[in-house]
């Protein structure tokens, strides 16, 4: 199955039954897919006329406490964001899916990692923060799809799931399984009527008393700690008597994978750390293997977004290199090997 | 079970050529067989009428990067897509070349190099379009990518349903790949 595919089917199997979409390359046969199948399963599938309106209408949903989605890839998900900003000021769950390719501006069609400060840090204006999700395979972006979905709703705030062209064109072999026996988490604040049985709920991101507003976001803020202790996720990949750890996630951690083991068969003591929550970024596994590692080489397909949490999360404690490549280029493990010797030599 | 060798597959050609089908019916073999496979497609203007190309990578240990740049092993399909990566075939790789579509050998000595005209086979036996399963049926033979029983299976699963009248037509072309000698 197609990973873009994989991502549609994944999110109806985890209960998704509103997809609001707008065709764009590399992303479009995940809309493609939901046009087949919504209709044949009492869903609603709706292509928007324009990226804006979709999101808008993911933030009616979701509203009504449904679970709500919208796709799209890097120029589409730049007109989501106020939406985005409006459904998370709203309290609102719902998953977005950006399937990256080059930029900025139109950019090109071919897979990127350009758009990692745009989702950790920058979505929409105002002081807050959404899920944001690095799958790496094809069987992952479907795991994902449904924590994402599941994380939004105990947490009541939009999620991510942040892939690349590669990851949505590419097939792979799938387990996809149904998770809809799970029992449904409860949305007391869901405006579906309250036939004069309840006080009325409201849903709204306009606070216009300073007060009001600066209370509501600090909540906000004291969830977002207590997501950052809990839902932190990374993969390590011999990491234990590393020198050198590179950082990568998505498409670009399978490359350093690849060039990992390379570098591994010629007696170079390499290893990984992968990232699969890039908000809550992993702080915690890089402090850790900042105590034994000599150095971190971050590899991305950008010009160097991630690098500045990794920076962070090391804070000086050894030094970070960075390699990328960006504008749809994949950088090949012949060429991370070559870096990462030049580091390794350098230190010696 | 000893552990087989990666196979790091890149199949290049025209947009209309079936390559990528080629590959998915590859990645299926492999599938079949419970390896560890991926299929990465080029996609964009070029599937449409320019050059189109796929990766597929086959092992027993999960696939890094899905991405070949350099292939063991090498279908080339058309002049432009043969000239543009026989370079980048790894020393001791398979190559197989349409000799009806590409008048030209391989220069390169540490690579074996494999000729079929599968164009002119397709066409002489009343197979329009199935020159790119004539030449999986070749690559079969020289380089058993799966097993036999997985590429049947495979086959039957690549083909669409409304396209089931093909399916005759698919397994005489893998016959002809598989049986000529070259």
């Amino acid at each position: 199955m197609k990973g873009n595919e994989a991502l549609a089917e994944a999110a109806i199997q985890a209960g998704c039954r509103h997809f609001f979409g707008y065709p764009i390359t590399p992303q479009t046969e995940l809309a493609a897919y939901m046009s087949k199948r919504m209709p044949k399963i009492g869903g609603t599938y709706l292509q928007a006329e324009s990226e804006i309106a979709a999101i808008n209408m993911v933030l009616g949903a979701a509203s009504a406490g449904v679970r709500a989605m919208t796709s799209s890839s890097s120029p589409g998900i730049s007109l989501k964001g106020e939406g985005i900003s409006y459904i998370a000021g709203s309290d609102l769950p719902a998953l977005i899916i950006n399937v990256q390719r080059g930029g900025p501006g139109l950019g090109g069609i071919q897979p990127s990692q350009a758009d990692y400060w745009q989702a950790t840090k920058a979505l929409g204006h105002g002081d807050f923060q959404i899920l944001v999700f690095a799958p790496s395979t094809v069987q992952e972006m479907v795991d994902l799809v449904s924590d994402a979905f599941d994380l939004a709703d105990t947490y009541r705030m939009p999620a991510m799931i942040l892939a690349d062209g590669m990851l949505g064109q590419m097939m792979e072999p799938v387990e996809i399984r149904s998770n809809e026996h799970k029992k449904p988490i409860e949305k007391p604040w869901a405006t579906t009527g309250h036939q004069n049985k309840r006080v009325h709920n409201v849903v709204n991101s306009l606070y216009l008393q300073p007060k009001d507003l600066e209370r509501l976001v600090r909540e906000r803020f004291a969830r977002y700690e207590v997501i950052k202790q809990k839902e932190q996720r990374a993969e390590e990949y011999l990491t234990e008597d590393a020198d050198l750890v590179l950082v990568a996630y998505g498409a670009s951690s399978r490359v350093a994978r690849s060039a990992v083991n390379k570098a591994r068969e010629q007696g170079f003591k390499v290893g990984l750390v992968r990232p699969i929550t890039l908000w809550p970024f992993p702080t915690d596994v890089l402090q850790k293997n900042a105590k034994t590692a000599k150095g971190f080489l971050c590899v991305e397909m950008s010009m160097g977004q991630m690098v500045d949490d990794v920076r962070l999360a090391v804070n000086g404690a050894v030094p970070v290199d960075f390699y990328g490549r960006t504008g749809g280029m994949i950088p090949s493990p012949a060429e991370i090997l070559t870096k990462m010797k030049e580091i390794l030599g350098g230190a010696q | 079970m000893a552990k087989s060798k990666d196979l790091n597959m890149l199949l290049a050609g025209f947009g209309g050529q079936g390559v990528l089908f080629a590959g998915k019916v590859i990645a299926y073999g492999g599938l079949m067989d419970n390896k560890e496979i991926s299929w990465l497609p080029s996609y964009g203007p070029e599937m449409r009428g320019g050059t189109a190309n796929c990766s597929i990578c086959i092992s027993d240990e999960p696939i890094g990067s899905p991405l070949v740049l350099t292939p063991n092993v090498f279908v080339a399909m058309n002049l432009p897509s043969f000239d543009r990566f026989i370079n980048d075939v790894e020393p001791g790789g398979i190559v197989v070349v349409d000799s009806t579509l590409i008048n030209k050998k391989v220069e390169r000595t540490d690579v074996q190099a494999f000729y079929i005209p599968a164009s002119r086979l397709a066409e002489e036996n009343g197979l329009k379009g199935g020159a790119n399963i004539i030449l999986i049926g070749k690559l079969f033979r020289e380089c058993g990518f799966c097993s036999r029983e997985a590429l049947d299976k495979a086959i039957e699963k690549c083909v669409p349903v409304h396209k089931a009248h093909l399916m005759g037509n698919n397994k005489k072309a893998l016959e002809i790949g598989m049986s000529y000698e070259g």
